[in-house]
């Protein structure tokens, strides 16, 4: 195990599988010469030369295509998206061509292919730099779609969803990049699509979330534990499909959740997991489930505005006791 | 066949080529013919954009092509599918939504498919298979092959996004692709006057740094030579071309509209019909001696006799069995809500 940032796993799991297997490339803007307007590419275009590490025009519609049809005649593309809000202009590669090939041409087209890049807010970049769409993407029927929220899922996470025959969506962070932790350096070690992880037990209530709001899963989970609340922190990693299992385990424990999402609240991520939990756990529960989103509006810039929009631990705290009807 | 004209190994293989477009064209006509009556008494559903009238931009197209390499195209993808090889059974099947179809039943006219041939579809957004084109060869060039990806698609297709964004990619990193333009002149029920600032729409390949040629698509040896030099140019030096084949839809835009009086006038139509490029390759070779009118009659039957076989097949074919409704969503049939979806499939049966 070694200590090293989001950023570092990221370059770490696209340079083992470029080395891994030839059919393996990257695209995007800036990710070759510039080494990634994140650095997440840093040092790739050296090793790998242009061939396989290529940077795009700003065409995002057009460089998704290019990955489909590359994918079609047999390569592993992976597409990078500066951020997801520019990924809005090459939905329809992602939805009409990449999620429907396999079923509309009765699996003659595999589609392996990864779309990623950063997701949802970073710091008073305002309403068209600040969107999270995992629910977006989650709605669609052959995509899958993980949001790491670790070096070590971001690691293994995009490893796996490299290796996959399906087209993948990895939804990162630009506030996760420079976050570190322990990561495996083995080659050989990837993390499955599907599977949820418990970040943190406890039998008081259960913490359900995924991507950049595990780490304030986890800052929330520390100040209940101060208050002598021990929450249980699933961290669903993948979103689709999503690790109904985990989920319907954790609340027959605790009997009670909280779900945590970093996007808005209609038709959110949350509501699904709701569903799931009413639909496996509905003898289980002793209060009704609450949800903890971003505020119903675009983000606005002001630092206090954005601060009272966003999801947060405070606000997580405030609905692990309501859930659990304590005094605040 | 007529005996005439084979003096020389030449002109035998001229004799022998002039067939194998008229069979190949008579076979879509006589097959689209039988999809619009299908269509009229409820066989087929959905959307169905009919080919008559584009014949010999199908038919000189992909005879110009090797096996190995690619195709693809848009909704009106029946005749291509045909002329690339695909059977009339299976193409019927998928419009009547059986499970012998080209895609199981599952992508309908719209959505034809098959990757022994390396036809790539059936793509249902104006323009959306455009870089999909560019990024088959982008792969091409990738592995260092000598294929090219040919890719076909409406006038009207130029005036959106991604045929911008793909054109301009593809001239950059000179992928072997031809972009091929069918241009018959309407975008649905809008005429080209109508939609789009420059009508000369092969202009269009300057912006991009990339030769633009047009050709006659009524007349099937104009479309084979033009294509000849475009595939070459790929193949060869990695250029991609731009190509406009001037046609005419016969039909109307989709089996819901009427071919004329509305958005088209009968005159125009009727005029634009004097060009029928089966009427008019069949003139040739009659006229060369390469046929009789006896030859064309019984090639005419076969391809009729050829529909009409494939509506037998097709109307035969057992309709997809409920649980193929969840094969293919993903290559390893992991479905998030695969539990209710079982359950909806059960109640269903």
């Amino acid at each position: 195990m070694t200590v090293m940032t989001y950023r570092d796993a990221l370059n770490q799991a696209l340079r083992e599988e470029l080395t891994r297997d030839e059919s393996v490339f990257l695209m995007g803007e800036e990710v070759a010469e510039y080494n990634g307007a994140y650095k997440v590419s840093r040092g790739l275009l050296e090793e790998f030369g242009p061939k396989r590490i290529v940077d795009t025009p700003i065409t995002e519609l057009g460089f998704a295509g290019v990955g489909v049809g590359a994918a079609m005649a047999g390569l592993r593309p992976i597409i990078e998206f500066m951020t997801w809000n520019f990924a809005l202009l090459a939905l329809d590669q992602v939805v009409n061509a990449a999620a429907k090939m396999l079923y509309m041409s009765n699996g003659q087209y595999k589609m392996p292919m990864v779309f990623r890049g950063p997701n949802g807010a970073a710091l008073q970049l305002s309403a068209q730099h600040s969107q999270a769409w995992e629910s977006w993407l989650a709605h669609i029927p052959g995509l899958k779609v993980v949001a790491p929220g670790t070096p070590a899922d971001a690691k293994g996470l995009l490893k796996a969803a490299i290796r996959d025959d399906n087209p993948v969506v990895v939804l990162e962070g630009e506030m996760l990049y420079n976050t570190k932790g322990e990561v495996d350096e083995n080659p050989d070690i990837v993390i499955p699509l599907g599977k949820a992880e418990l970040k943190r037990e406890g039998d008081h209530c259960s913490i359900i979330t995924s991507g950049k709001m595990v780490l304030v899963a986890l800052q929330a989970a520390d100040q209940l534990a101060k208050q002598g609340v021990n929450v249980d922190v699933v961290d669903l990693r993948t979103i689709r499909p999503m690790d109904v299992e985990a989920i319907a385990t954790s609340v027959a424990k605790t009997n009670r959740a909280v779900v945590v999402e970093e996007g808005w609240e209609i038709c959110g991520i949350g509501a699904q997991v709701v569903d799931f939990i009413q639909r496996e756990c509905f003898d289980d529960l002793d209060a009704p489930v609450v949800r903890v989103h971003q505020a119903d509006v675009p983000m606005p810039y002001a630092k206090n505005l954005e601060k009272l929009a966003k999801p947060d631990a405070a606000k997580t705290v405030a609905a692990v006791k309501r859930v659990m009807y304590l005094e605040d | 066949m007529a005996k005439k004209n084979t003096s020389s190994p030449a002109a035998a293989n001229a004799r022998d080529t002039a067939v194998a477009y008229l069979h190949s064209m008579l076979m879509q006509r006589r097959f689209e013919e039988k999809s619009a009556e299908a269509y009229a008494i409820g066989k087929i559903g959905g959307f169905c954009h009919l080919y008559i009238g584009q014949e010999a931009v199908s038919t000189g197209t992909m005879a110009a092509l090797r096996p190995d390499d690619y195709v693809i195209t848009a909704y009106r993808d029946h005749g291509l599918a045909l002329a690339r090889g695909m059977t009339a059974n299976e193409i019927m099947a998928e419009l009547f939504g059986r499970a012998t179809g080209c895609s199981g039943g599952k992508g309908g006219s719209m959505h034809l498919f098959d990757k022994k041939l390396n036809f790539l579809g059936g793509h249902g957004i104006v323009g959306g298979h455009i870089p999909i084109a560019a990024g088959v060869a982008f792969a091409i060039s990738y592995r260092g092959g000598d294929q090219v990806c040919v890719c076909f698609f409406g006038e009207a297709a130029v005036n959106i996004g991604a045929f911008h964004e793909a054109l301009n990619m593809a001239s950059l990193w000179n992928l072997p692709v031809v972009f091929i333009i069918e241009n018959n002149r309407y975008g649905m029920g809008t005429a080209i006057s109508r939609s789009t600032a420059q009508q000369d729409v092969v202009k269009r390949a300057a912006s991009y740094a990339m030769i633009g040629t047009s050709v006659d698509g009524q007349d099937v040896f104009a479309v084979r030579k033009e294509m000849d030099e475009a595939i070459e140019r790929a193949r060869k030096e990695q250029r991609p071309t731009l190509v406009e084949v001037r046609t005419t839809r016969f039909m109307g835009h989709s089996m819901s509209d009427a071919a004329s009086g509305t958005y088209r006038s009968k005159e125009e139509l009727d005029q634009s019909m004097q060009r029928d490029p089966i009427v008019l390759l069949k003139t040739k070779m009659l006229s060369d001696g390469m046929i009789t009118e006896d030859d064309y009659k019984k090639m005419d039957d076969e391809a009729k006799a050829a529909a009409q076989a494939a509506w037998d097949f097709a109307d035969a074919s057992p309709e997809p069995s409920p649980e193929e409704l969840f094969t293919h969503v993903l290559s390893d049939e992991s479905t998030v809500g695969a539990a209710n979806d079982a359950e909806l499939a059960g109640a269903g049966r």
